[in-house]
């Protein structure tokens, strides 16, 4: 019998609160993305170097998405997107270091990235619109629709949980199972696959957050200025 | 093993098995909507892929709702002591 992917069980505990590995893990990346992040950006230059340039790539093409995505300016919103899709990306390719599972493999963490976007949702929906203005967006098209429009907030937050966690929690089961299976060498494909909905995913994830962030801020209607050509995905 | 752990067993097979039938469906035919826009209007592509990326995460939504069905039935079975 394998482990049950639902039980996460603490390898110590830390003045009485439990540490569990996938804890252990997003603090690993946490610091390996910050650290990674604050060397890199440590002398910044007007004409960038070669290093400089690949993240000024980075950065270019999230903030097109953003762009594309809500159709506003990407500046308030790429701290939050971009730390979103590259945590979880980095977080859904951990899988690839032997002997560790990907954090996002587990309900929790998924739970915990799924319930920011919800709070930055309000948030920045109150921010841009005010309390009454933001809450006015529940009654459109008409007050009938305010229940519907309550439970939608919930059942997609629920969605973008359940969504991350069983991809990836699939994707490493699968390979456990061939395993167990077949031997070693075998599930390199699976493995090569992983790696595509690995990043699929968290593409997905934080697209869904900018369309979430987006309908709570704008709403402009119609009178949006038109998607820019050539910003493929 | 008892007959609701046997039970719960076939449960869990049929419905990642029926699970999966309909969203395979559903996302054949966006693929083809999709292929046949950007057929037409390859300068498009760009948009039409992104919606077609998060429509199709919204349409496998619905067989990952069947897979945690069977997991929860083979390893949170609350019938099950």
């Amino acid at each position: 019998m394998m482990d049950s992917p639902l039980i996460l069980l603490p390898v110590f505990t830390l003045g009485g609160v439990p540490i569990t590995s996938s804890v252990l893990v997003t603090w690993a990346i946490m610091a390996l993305l910050g650290g990674f992040c604050a060397l890199a950006t440590r002398r910044l230059t007007l004409v960038p170097s070669r290093r400089q340039a690949v993240l000024e790539l980075v950065v270019g093409t999230i903030d097109a998405q953003i762009r594309d995505t809500m159709q506003a300016d990407p500046a308030p919103y790429r701290a939050l997107i971009g730390t979103i899709f590259l945590f979880v990306l980095v977080a859904n390719w951990s899988s690839l270091v032997p002997g560790i599972k990907p954090p996002t493999a587990h309900l929790e963490t998924d739970a915990a990235l799924a319930l920011i976007v919800f709070a930055a949702t309000i948030v920045l929906g109150i921010r841009a619109r005010g309390l009454g203005g933001y809450l006015r967006t529940f009654a459109e098209p008409s007050w009938v629709m305010i229940p519907l429009n309550i439970v939608e907030q919930i059942t997609r937050t629920f969605a973008l949980i359940v969504r991350l966690f069983g991809n990836v929690m699939s994707g490493v089961f699968v390979i456990g199972v061939v395993l167990s299976l077949a031997g070693l060498l075998v599930p390199i494909p699976l493995m090569a696959l992983d790696l595509l909905t690995g990043a699929v995913q968290a593409y997905i994830f934080a697209v869904l957050a900018s369309v979430f962030i987006g309908a709570a801020v704008g709403g402009d209607g119609p009178d949006r200025p038109p998607p820019q050509p050539g910003n493929s995905p | 093993m008892n007959s609701i752990e046997i039970a719960s067993i076939v449960a869990a097979a049929f419905a990642v098995s029926f699970g999966a039938l309909g969203p395979a469906l559903a996302e054949g035919r966006a693929v083809a909507a999709a292929l046949d826009a950007i057929a037409r209007q390859p300068e498009a592509a760009g948009t039409l892929s992104r919606t077609l990326f998060v429509g199709l995460a919204m349409i496998e939504t619905t067989a990952i709702y069947c897979l945690v069905v069977a997991l929860l039935l083979l390893f949170a079975n609350p019938f099950v002591k």
